[in-house]
């Protein structure tokens, strides 16, 4: 941190913002017809994401450029706490959509399908019993139990926490091999977390008859866990970029806001999960 | 008072002038039951609780606007906080509202109230015309399927149009006056909504769902509502049409109605020769099916597919079935097993198989779309 | 709006020049120019479909569209004018005036800033794109209610991604606001003496970034109900159509006062400044803005009073609503006592004002009647709520946006408007406005739905006036196009650094046109 800046930062004009909305285009369009089976779909798609990717490389070298190159006075590292702070907020309120469904179906409108008049004229012998996959489910499926790998889970999930934790008191006391190793186990239990999780859904496939179209129980399930490990996955590129940015020597005890931000990341989806053991697979 | 304020009472005048004709332009219809007249009674004072506060708050703006000009030589005071002023007008818009939510909630209890019924409807939506099933009460066993009865030339402009136009139906929903009406309302396919405004009831109608909703006819006569819930291409073509009859002529319409359900029923039976059954085809498609696939059948590309030569049609018996049996999970073709009965199905498969240039030659007989409904 | 660019050679942007110059400019005026040109074509565009559904419904029977492509444009009509229009107008305005009302050298994220913008047009490249793909655009409503939009073609799919789009695009431009107005502020200012445009803005934002996310949710939930057998809005499955409903208002109902607070905020620096007397209860303004924010979370099932709701809803959902109208009252007497006792003059600014407060106020009530569940049954889905949210949408937001236009013009383009078109703007928008949008409350009370492209013989008459209003609404529109271009051409009466006389704020302090960059020391404030 540079203290003698007291001026701004404002970025020289950037291309990077044009390509990440050419790759949106691309990649909606490319979704869309790739959903309805009209012309290139799956080309535009992945030319999609491949222009994101490029994008995001360019723009957060260039962000990580700038503030090695010591840019970035106190008034920008503010900017960025609050920005983070705020996009996960914004984080939550998307789960909160989700968990949102997940009490609606449950609390009220499954309830409500199996008594009264709903039951007696339209779903006859509906009992309404959770987990279900609604009243004209013709097949039987297991539920996903919550102390097998689940629980396994959340334990390497907290633990994950607790080694981020470490890592970054490894980067404010300047001992790097802390940091680097804290780090380093982080990502490996973040992949286990990963792998455990890609199992289980096999699994549920394989063995459970449980798929994304077993009616409401599998539309939940599938749901919230995937963008859950869809935001896993991210918080362990975040932290593999950290990784590896810390191998490039990046990072002083006071001054490490990335890294600060991919551990709130991390701490966000390790409380997700959280809720999710509960209400998903537990209760 | 400004202008503006003084149009508006104008209007309210000329609305309370129109409110008596059962017709009026300006303000709700005539209400015909009692909570259709809480409403609009509700309606009512809401309006003049309104009219009152806007006449007072821009009584002072304008006067302020014609008043406090520079160009009159007005010098600007500094005030630009009072709190005793600023608590006062926080507090009388509450105790306002507080008043307005008194009667309105007695209106809502009243209208939540479904017990103690004399008469069970099930109403039902579908793509785009209205089911009634008489679940309970003397009727009980009927079935009506109401359709639109406003002819296509009408609304597209080729004859003139008729006093009802878009609000009349060739089999109206039918009640004894005075009576308290329970409604449960369904859909088929799509959110519809059943609405009559003389009795105060809408209700949505929502696919798996039943909801109910009452009301009890105070006055006999012929009431016309809409479909009040966006619902697809021919959303403003499924009115409903409410005739309330007296209680012996209602006994009387039921007695029909369930004797000439039982001759239909007896009909279904007999031996259908294939002629027939096509014939009587003709008729199901021509009010189910053509609002989609079109009179001639060639459909609308590419939303609603062709008939005429369409290979599922020209196919096996089976899946030709199945598809008008159980419709198609997720598009617009929706089920009608609930609708039309195995001889209906029966008799619109075996025409679409020998109509335009279809000529399969051969028919469906009754029994196998009854087979299919076990599948 | 192209002149705006200051072009006085000390002060010229650098970087690269030409197309590309717009493409990655890193300049909140920029943004806020490029922002703005693109909502008004998008009102254009919108207005355009709002003239093809009035003159289907000029008179009965179906004479101009199918009842398909009908539903088509009511749809697109909706989305176009609510997303492509009125926010992004108004995000326009935040990045203009944000940075210069509170002293600060740009938006506190310039880059991304860009990002925010240059994801409209994609964004609406998908949604116009969709009239053009079989089987058209979606015909749900802009609200897309299942089960009728699991049954519409692929348009509904690229509306989907356009709604994902431009939530992202939202919620990077609200972090950003957020972030600049916490963070950017210059000395002194502190947040009570913040301008109460930034005051709305700032809760306006938290608002989107509270609830785009949840609109994201809900269409993916459509999404994955329409192509991978999920069952969220299935009753056979367990699912329940009206969860969505819950999941859409959730977000729509605080959606409305995102268009609605930072038309508040403009409304408040208008009225001051030709008053010539400061605003009445700034500190009361701001906790009433807090209030409705607060509030506008937990009234949402007002839009659902028919669903058959359990009675304790349908009164939890009633009351809560009334409570909007008494923070609602507050501002609307807040900026009449400002007015009482000033030495007002009406300059074009000052008339949008006034006509908004008028006849936003009249949309108020119409809302307050709609909130009251009973009457609710009676006039959910008619005319009477497109006429209710017309005046608060129209009459409110539109209305406020082209009061701020007026007013901020000469910092824009450095030429004062000028008022003899201005004026005549204002009035034959106000006229015309009233011809089109009155006659549809009673065409509602008397019981004509909406979202249909034909209707009974009763409803004739009003329903011609209306599409005669909109035509000559739509036509006053050209006039503001020709204000705007004299303008931004450089012809007219060059405005002065305070262009208006009692015209306060740090925005005033800059020369007009404001210079390229502005406030790159900050300055101080007392
Ligand atoms: C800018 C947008 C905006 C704003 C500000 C509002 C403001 C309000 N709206 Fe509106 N509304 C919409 C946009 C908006 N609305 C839209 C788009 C829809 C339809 C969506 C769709 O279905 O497509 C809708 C629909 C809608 C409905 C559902 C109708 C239906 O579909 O059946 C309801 C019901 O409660 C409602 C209520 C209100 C209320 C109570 C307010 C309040 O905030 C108004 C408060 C203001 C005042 C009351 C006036 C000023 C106050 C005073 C002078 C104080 C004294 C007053 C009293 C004590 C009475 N609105
Ligand atoms: C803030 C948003 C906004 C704005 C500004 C408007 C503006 C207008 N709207 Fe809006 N409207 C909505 C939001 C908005 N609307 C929403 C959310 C819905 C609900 C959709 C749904 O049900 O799903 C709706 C629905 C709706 C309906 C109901 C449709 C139906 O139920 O089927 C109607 C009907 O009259 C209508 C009319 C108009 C008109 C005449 C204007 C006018 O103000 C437009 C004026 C602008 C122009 C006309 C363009 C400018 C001029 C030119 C391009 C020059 C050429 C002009 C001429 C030659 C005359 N709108
Ligand atoms: C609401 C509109 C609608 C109505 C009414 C309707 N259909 Fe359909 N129909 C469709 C749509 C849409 C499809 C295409 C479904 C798909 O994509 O699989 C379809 C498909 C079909 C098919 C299969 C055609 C093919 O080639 O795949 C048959 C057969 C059919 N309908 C018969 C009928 C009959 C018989 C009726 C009346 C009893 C009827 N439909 C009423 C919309 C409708
Ligand atoms: Cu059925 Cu609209
Ligand atoms: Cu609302």
């Amino acid at each position: 941190m540079n203290p003698s800046l007291d001026k701004y930062f404002v970025p020289e004009p950037s291309k990077y913002p044009i390509f990440g909305s050419i790759a949106l285009l691309l990649f909606g369009a490319g979704a869309v017809m790739w959903l309805n089976e009209v012309g290139p779909g799956p080309i535009v798609f992945f030319l999609g994401i491949a222009v994101l990717i490029y994008m995001l490389f360019g723009w957060f070298g260039q962000v990580v450029r700038e503030s090695e190159g010591g840019k970035y006075g106190k008034r920008v590292d503010a900017s960025f706490r609050w920005s983070m702070g705020w996009f996960i907020f914004s984080e939550v309120m998307f789960f909160a959509a989700f968990f949102g469904a997940l009490f609606y179906i449950r609390v009220l409108s499954v309830p409500w399908l199996a008594s009264g008049d709903n039951e007696a004229l339209l779903w006859q012998g509906f009992t309404g019993n959770w987990p279900t996959a609604g009243p004209t489910a013709a097949e039987t499926f297991t539920p996903m139990g919550a102390w097998g790998i689940p629980a396994l889970n959340t334990l390497i999930l907290l633990t994950s926490g607790a080694t981020l934790t470490w890592a970054h008191h490894g980067l404010i006391k300047g001992r790097r091999d802390q940091l680097r190793n804290g780090l380093l186990m982080t990502i490996l239990l973040g992949l286990t977390f990963l792998g455990f999780q890609i199992y289980e859904y096999f699994h549920a496939y394989a063995d459970l008859n449980l798929r994304l179209t077993t009616g409401i129980y599998g539309s939940t399930f599938f749901m919230l866990t995937g963008f859950h490990g869809l935001h896993v996955t991210i918080g362990a590129i975040m932290l593999t970029v950290m990784f590896f940015r810390v191998q490039a020597g990046h990072f002083r005890p006071d001054h490490h806001f990335a890294f600060e931000a991919t551990a709130w990341y991390w701490h966000f989806v390790d409380v997700v999960w959280l809720i999710l053991f509960v209400v998903v697979y537990w209760l | 008072m400004s202008s503006c304020a003084r149009w508006a009472v104008l209007a309210i005048a000329l609305a309370a002038a129109q409110a008596s004709s059962a017709q009026s332009r300006y303000n709700f219809q005539q209400p015909v039951s009692e909570v259709a007249g809480q409403i609009y009674d509700l309606h009512t004072l809401m309006l003049l609780i309104c009219l009152v506060i806007f006449v007072v708050v821009f009584g002072v703006m304008f006067w302020a606007v014609f008043h406090h000009r520079k160009s009159r030589g007005a010098v600007a005071a500094k005030f630009h906080e009072n709190t005793v002023v600023e608590i006062v007008w926080t507090i009388i818009p509450f105790l306002i509202l507080v008043g307005m939510a008194y009667p309105a909630t007695r209106t809502i209890l009243n209208m939540k109230d479904t017990s103690e019924a004399e008469l069970t409807i099930k109403v039902t939506g579908f793509q785009w015309r209205w089911g009634y099933d008489y679940l309970q009460g003397e009727g009980e066993g009927i079935r009506i399927v109401s359709n639109m009865s406003t002819p296509r030339e009408q609304i597209e402009g080729k004859a003139d149009k008729g006093e009802h136009y878009l609000l009349e139906v060739d089999n109206p929903l039918v009640v004894p006056v005075g009576r308290k009406v329970r409604l449960l309302t369904t859909a088929n396919d799509v959110i519809h909504a059943w609405w009559v405004p003389a009795f105060g009831v809408k209700q949505d109608a929502i696919p798996g769902f039943i909801r109910d909703t009452w009301f009890r006819a105070e006055q006999e006569g012929v009431f016309r509502g809409v479909c009040a819930e966006l619902c697809g291409r021919d959303h403003a073509f499924m009115p409903i049409e409410v005739h309330v009859l007296s209680a012996s002529e209602y006994s009387a319409w039921a007695e029909k109605q369930l004797a000439a359900r039982a001759e239909l029923a007896a009909e279904a039976a007999r031996e259908w020769t294939p002629g027939e059954l096509a014939e009587r085809g003709s008729k199901v498609y021509a009010t189910n099916c053509a609002a989609c696939h079109q009179p001639d059948g060639k459909g609308i590309q590419p939303v609603f597919p062709a008939l005429d030569g369409s290979a599922v049609v020209l196919g096996e018996h089976e899946p030709l079935v199945d598809t008008v049996l159980k419709g198609r999970a997720g598009t617009a073709m929706a089920a009608f097993g609930g609708q039309l009965s195995d001889l209906e199905i029966a008799a619109v498969t075996t025409y679409l198989r020998n109509a335009w240039g279809n000529n399969v030659g051969d028919h469906v007989a009754p029994a196998e779309v009854a087979a299919g409904r076990a599948r | 709006m192209a002149a705006v660019i200051p072009d006085q050679s000390h002060d010229h942007p650098h970087g690269p020049s030409g197309l590309m110059r717009w493409i990655t400019t890193t300049n909140h005026k920029d943004i806020g120019t490029m922002y703005l040109i693109f909502s008004f074509i998008m009102f254009l565009a919108g207005g355009v479909m709002a003239l093809a559904i009035r003159a289907e419904l000029f008179q009965p029977g179906l004479q101009v569209v199918a009842p398909e492509f009908f539903n088509q444009l009511t749809s697109l009509h909706g989305l176009v004018m609510v997303f492509g229009a009125i926010m992004p107008a108004f995000v326009g305005f935040a990045n203009w005036q944000i940075p210069l009302m509170i002293g600060a050298s740009d938006m506190a994220f310039a880059r991304m800033n860009n990002w925010s913008f240059w994801l409209l047009p994609p964004a609406a490249i998908l949604l116009i794109g969709s009239f053009f793909v079989p089987g058209g655009a979606t015909g749900a409503g802009w609200t897309l209610y299942p089960p009728l939009s699991i049954q519409m073609g692929m348009g509904m799919d690229m509306a989907i991604f356009a709604i994902h789009i431009m939530g992202v695009s939202s919620i990077m431009g609200a972090i950003n606001i957020v972030v600049t107005i916490l963070n950017m502020r210059a000395p002194g200012m502190t947040m009570m003496k913040l301008p109460l445009f930034c005051w709305t803005w700032l809760i306006t934002a938290y608002l989107l970034i509270a609830v785009m996310p949840v609109l994201a949710g809900a269409v993916t939930m459509l999404l994955t109900d329409r192509h991978f057998g999920t069952s969220f809005f299935n009753a056979a499955g367990g699912g329940d159509p009206v969860l969505y409903q819950h999941v859409f208002w959730f977000f729509g109902h605080p959606e409305v006062y995102i268009l609605i607070l930072p038309a508040f905020g403009i409304i408040s620096q208008i009225i001051p400044t030709f008053a010539r007397k400061p605003l009445f209860g700034y500190a009361s303004m701001v906790y009433a803005t807090a209030s409705i924010a607060v509030l506008s979370f937990i009234v949402w099932a007002h839009h659902m009073f028919t669903t058959g709701m359990p009675v304790t809803g349908q009164l939890f959902f009633m009351y809560a609503t009334m409570l909007i109208a008494v923070p609602t009252g507050v501002k609307v007497f807040n900026w009449v006592a400002t007015m009482w006792r000033g030495s007002m003059s009406f300059e074009s600014p000052m008339l949008w004002a006034t006509g908004f407060i008028f006849v936003f106020t009249m949309g108020g009530f119409t809302g307050l009647i709609c909130a009251i569940a009973p009457i609710d049954i009676q006039i959910h889905d008619t005319y009477y709520v497109v006429a209710h949210f017309h005046y608060v949408m129209v009459a409110g937001s539109l209305f406020a946006l082209f009061g701020g236009a007026y007013y901020w013009l000469p910092k824009w383009t450095g030429r004062m408007p000028d008022e003899r078109i201005g004026k005549l703007h204002f009035w034959c928008s106000m006229v015309s406005f009233n011809i089109t949008f009155f006659p549809l409350h009673f065409l509602g009370l008397a019981g004509m739905p909406r979202r249909v492209p034909d209707y009974a013989l009763q409803f004739a008459d009003f329903n011609a006036i209306a599409t005669v209003g909109a035509f000559g609404f739509g036509l006053s529109q050209l006039i503001f196009l020709w204000v705007i271009v004299k303008a931004a051409r450089g012809e007219g009466q060059p405005a002065a650094a305070r262009a208006w006389e009692n015209a306060d704020g740090l925005e005033w302090t800059v020369p007009s046109p404001a210079p390229h960059h502005t406030f790159e020391e900050a300055p101080v404030v007392r």
